[in-house]
């Protein structure tokens, strides 16, 4: 509780259940610094990432999402959930951040660095 | 000086042979034609695509009038021959003419079997050969009636495909007791069977006909076990036989047919025959591919060259769309015949390969016919089998360790391979005339050597060769795919929905057999739109395969914030409801208020967790979604037509605000956007919307296909009507086939660009059944599609959407 260190430092934090993520849909988790948008996809593996695209800085959180990608809403970029990269002929990278899913369904997601 | 041949007939196979012989030796003969049909020479196999409505009369012509002319060829059309005077060598026409020949060419086809039941003379009873035959059907098929079709051969189930295609009840009626059973084996008969029968068309095997009920009329069909049933067309498709009275008469060798030589001459050597009439070696075929090579040895003939036709191994294809079938050879059993079946009930796949003494002799593939030339031309060729024994049946990819390479398959094929059934066309040809002339589409290659330009199914095997020899220089240009998940286009992506049934974006792709496991940003929002139009009320919105902004029903900006627009019908509004916006922006600060092109106030800057609060504001004050954000309707304009303007000629605000009261909430494959102006002053810019009306003294001109956005486009007229009740049903039944027809983020008038205004027309103004039906599923669909979507959410529906899942504080998450 009364943990002060630095962000990086921290580790895991519990942000709410599966099922609250819609299946090939994601939720916005707000921090400090800025979103990140969490996703799931249609076979519940759960992704999380900057909530920014590398292009015009496009809220990812509203894409359409097929398989592990998301299509940006705003000029339709396609980001790599896994890795963060655009995919295809754009050139940019958005950071990860590793998330885990417990037997009872909750997820959490690690704010201490890029996903490995 | 020019020999003077004559042709008896204008069917496919003679024309076939004039072409062959006009390709080698334009002037060797003067050439007559009597021409029993009132039409020139069309592509009979495609009659089913006519009938089931995916191509036109235009389509399947194979010469048109000009060929004749260019040609110097005497076409004596809606003539027939009567009389062949074989000591004077001429021909006696039906007009009275007598025209000499050096050579004769006697092309007289068959005529359909017509099984003499007690009421085959009633009107209503049909054959299903020509022209004519699918025009009566037609005009039965608007009715929406029911149809009996004797007869579950490959032309039988064509024909009750086609018609329940065109809407009718269908029932097939066949003797034996499994459908085809001349090309299926008993297995496969079930499986057609069942896939028939999926379709929605009945199928009674064992059924013998006892006679056609009705006084004047065809009024059922009643069979031996004294089951009647219903019909108010009888299609009879029981098989041909040739026509041989004209040759008999002339005392030609007639046996079923007419008998001709290896050389297609009749007993009378200045007289040769081709086609249907006639039987070779104890043969008489109904395909086309054994004519057209017969047509080859015709033309050889008549130029004094050698060659010899010595009959054909044919194979068939069912030209029933989404349903796979091919097969050819002998199937019988028998004590010298060994088989490998291979069955997988779940994926619908039968396969049957008759061997005897180590070669293939029969061939029965459903449900996977991909490897069906590569067998047929093992069996053709009679290649020993024994090394690939063991894995034959799982095609040409795996006989023999071959690589997985799609044009591997093709490359293994040799010169002579045919490749094309219906033109009779091998691979070298195809292959020459690429390197040749070359050629990079499909069309050209088509244009070319006719391979692939009738029933189609070999466009794949086509493709394959243009690959194998362009290598990288190939883009396969004939459909340009929806996207990079599949090979399929727009069109035959919504033709498949509909004709397979499919009703969701799963069963969409396991069908089509979609390369990615659930599609992209672009093939899922059109297919969720073309599967929202197609089964209204049944299919279930994809949510998440639908853009943002429709998934929010606010337009995303460039900072992630949205802008809201409330529905102001036909751009009217009141004080009361300006009050309320007014109060919305001081409530939640909003800080941009725009009035838009389309006459509506436009919030801008609206957080993405205010919505919902910002919409039970607008709500409690009586006002809508707009759905400014969707590929819909988006406004009607109008000008203030006779209530105020010295011009008005009508009440164009009243109509406006009808046709937006009708139009609201429908989806469509792009945004659409209307006017209604009052007079041809047209305040309203009425000529450059998707649909308009601008008003005049008479009555309402009705415009489509305008556009003012990417491309600037004037409207075309589509007609004038008289009353504001008209103008909503032509508007209605517009959008409904722009919704039926339109690819998605196709807009109107690039719709209407590739349709054509005609068909439009056609469709909406000249047939007035056609219209009322679209108008009908139009307001159907609407039925389903006008709930306020912001009243459902302000309600609690996707509530997620608007909360964020979680927030971590400053103090736990401090950096």
């Amino acid at each position: 509780m009364n943990d002060m260190r630095p962000i990086e430092m921290q580790h895991w934090f519990t942000i709410g259940r599966l099922s609250d993520i819609p299946r090939r849909g994601a939720r916005q988790v707000i921090l400090p610094r800025g979103p990140i948008a969490v996703f799931r996809t249609q076979t519940d593996e759960v992704y999380a990432i900057e909530d920014r695209c590398p292009h015009k800085g496009g809220p990812l959180s509203q894409g359409i999402v097929h398989d592990g990608a998301v299509t940006c809403p705003l000029h339709n970029w396609v980001i790599d959930l896994q890795t963060g990269n655009a995919m295809g002929a754009d050139q940019g990278c958005v950071r990860t951040y590793r998330t885990r899913t417990d037997e009872n369904g909750l997820v959490s997601v690690s704010l201490a660095g890029p996903a490995g | 000086m020019a020999r003077k041949l004559v042709v008896i007939g204008n069917g496919m196979a003679p024309g076939r042979a004039l072409e062959r012989l006009l390709e080698q030796a334009p002037d060797a003969y003067e050439i007559t034609i009597f021409n029993a049909e009132p039409r020139v020479n069309y592509d009979r196999i495609m009659l089913s695509p006519v009938l089931s409505g995916e191509k036109a009369y235009e389509d399947i012509l194979i010469h048109d009038d000009v060929w004749y002319a260019d040609h110097g060829i005497t076409l004596k059309k809606g003539c027939k021959a009567v009389g062949i005077d074989r000591e004077a060598k001429t021909v006696a026409g039906a007009d009275g003419s007598v025209v000499p020949y050096d050579k004769l060419l006697v092309a007289t086809g068959s005529s359909p079997f017509i099984i003499p039941v007690p009421g085959k003379d009633l009107e209503g009873v049909l054959t299903y050969r020509d022209l004519d035959d699918v025009e009566a059907m037609l005009a039965a098929a608007d009715k929406g009636a029911s149809a009996v079709v004797i007869g579950g051969g490959l032309l039988g189930l064509e024909a009750a495909a086609g018609l329940k295609e065109r809407g009718m009840d269908v029932t097939v009626l066949h003797l034996m007791p499994t459908l085809m059973e001349r090309q299926l084996d008993a297995a496969a008969g079930y499986l057609l069977e069942r896939a028939i029968e999926a379709r929605g068309i009945k199928v009674v095997t064992g059924a013998n006909t006892h006679e056609i009920v009705g006084d004047t009329r065809v009024e059922g069909v009643r069979l031996d076990d004294g089951a009647e049933i219903p019909a108010d067309i009888v299609v009879m498709a029981v098989g041909i036989r040739p026509n041989a009275d004209l040759a008999r008469q002339a005392g030609l060798e007639v046996n079923r047919g007419i008998v001709v030589n290896d050389a297609m001459q009749t007993s009378d050597p200045d007289i040769l025959a081709v086609g249907e009439c006639v039987e070779h070696r104890g043969h008489c075929y109904g395909l086309v591919a054994p004519l057209y090579e017969m047509a080859k040895v015709v033309a050889e003939r008549l130029l004094d060259k050698e060659a010899a036709y010595q009959g054909s191994v044919t194979s068939t294809r069912l030209k029933v769309t989404g349903i796979d079938l091919f097969s050819a050879g002998d199937f019988s059993e028998g004590k010298d015949r060994e088989e490998i079946v291979l069955r997988d009930a779940v994926g619908g796949i039968y396969k049957r390969l008759v061997i005897r003494d180590d070669r293939l002799i029969g061939i029965v593939l459903y449900g996977d016919t991909k490897d069906g030339a590569w067998f047929f031309q093992l069996m053709k060729d009679g290649t020993p089998i024994d090394e690939m024994r063991e894995t034959l049946i799982f095609g040409q990819n795996y006989a023999g360790g071959t690589p997985l390479d799609p044009t591997a398959a093709v490359a293994a094929l040799p010169d002579d391979a045919e490749i094309c059934g219906c033109n009779g066309v091998c691979k070298s040809k195809i292959v020459g005339a690429i390197t040749e002339h070359g050629l990079t589409s499909l069309d050209g290659v088509r244009a070319r050597t006719k391979a692939s330009a009738s029933c189609g199914s070999c466009t794949g095997l086509v493709e394959q060769l243009m690959a194998m020899t362009l290598g990288d220089g190939f883009t396969p240009d004939a459909v340009q795919p929806m996207c990079g998940c599949t090979d399929l286009g727009h069109d035959d992506v919504r033709r498949l929905i509909v004709a397979k049934e499919l009703k969701s974006i799963p069963a969409v792709m396991q069908e089509l057999e979609w390369k990615t496991s659930c599609g992209c940003a672009k093939c899922r929002p059109a297919l969720n739109f073309y599967l929202i139009a197609d089964w209204p009320g049944e299919y279930q919105d994809d949510y998440q395969s639908r853009f943002i902004n429709e998934r929010v029903h606010a337009n995303i900006q460039k900072d992630g914030t949205y802008s809201v627009v409330p529905r102001m019908w036909g751009g009217m509004t009141s004080s009361a409801e300006l009050r309320a916006i007014a109060d919305v922006v001081d409530k939640f600060g909003i800080p941009t208020v725009k009035v838009t092109g389309g006459q509506r106030i436009d919030l801008l800057g609206v957080p993405k967790e205010d919505l919902p609060a910002v919409w039970a504001d607008l709500n409690a004050a009586g006002m809508v979604s707009g759905h400014a954000y969707a590929k819909g309707l988006r406004t009607v304009k109008t000008c203030v037509g006779t209530d105020w303007c010295r011009f008005g000629t009508q009440d164009s605000t009243g109509l406006g605000v009808k046709i937006e009261k009708m139009m609201w909430g429908s989806w469509t494959p792009h945004k659409v956007k209307m006017a209604v102006s009052g007079c041809p002053r047209n305040c309203a810019e009425a000529t450059c919307k998707d649909f308009g009306v601008v008003c005049v003294d008479s009555g309402y001109e009705l415009h489509v296909g305008g556009a003012a956005g990417m491309h600037i486009k004037g409207t075309e007229v589509l007609c004038t009507v008289a009353t504001e009740a008209e103008a909503l049903e032509y508007c209605a039944a517009v959008v409904q086939l722009y919704r039926e027809q339109g690819r998605y983020l196709e807009r109107i008038y690039k719709w209407m660009d590739r349709v054509g205004l005609a068909a439009i027309r056609e469709q909406v103004v000249e047939d007035a059944e056609k219209r009322t039906a679209l108008f009908e599923k139009f307001l159907y669909s609407q039925r389903f599609a006008q709930k306020d979507p912001w009243a459902e959410r302000v309600a609690g529906k996707d509530a997620h959407e608007f909360t964020p899942m979680n927030r971590i504080a400053m103090r736990e998450a401090a950096e």
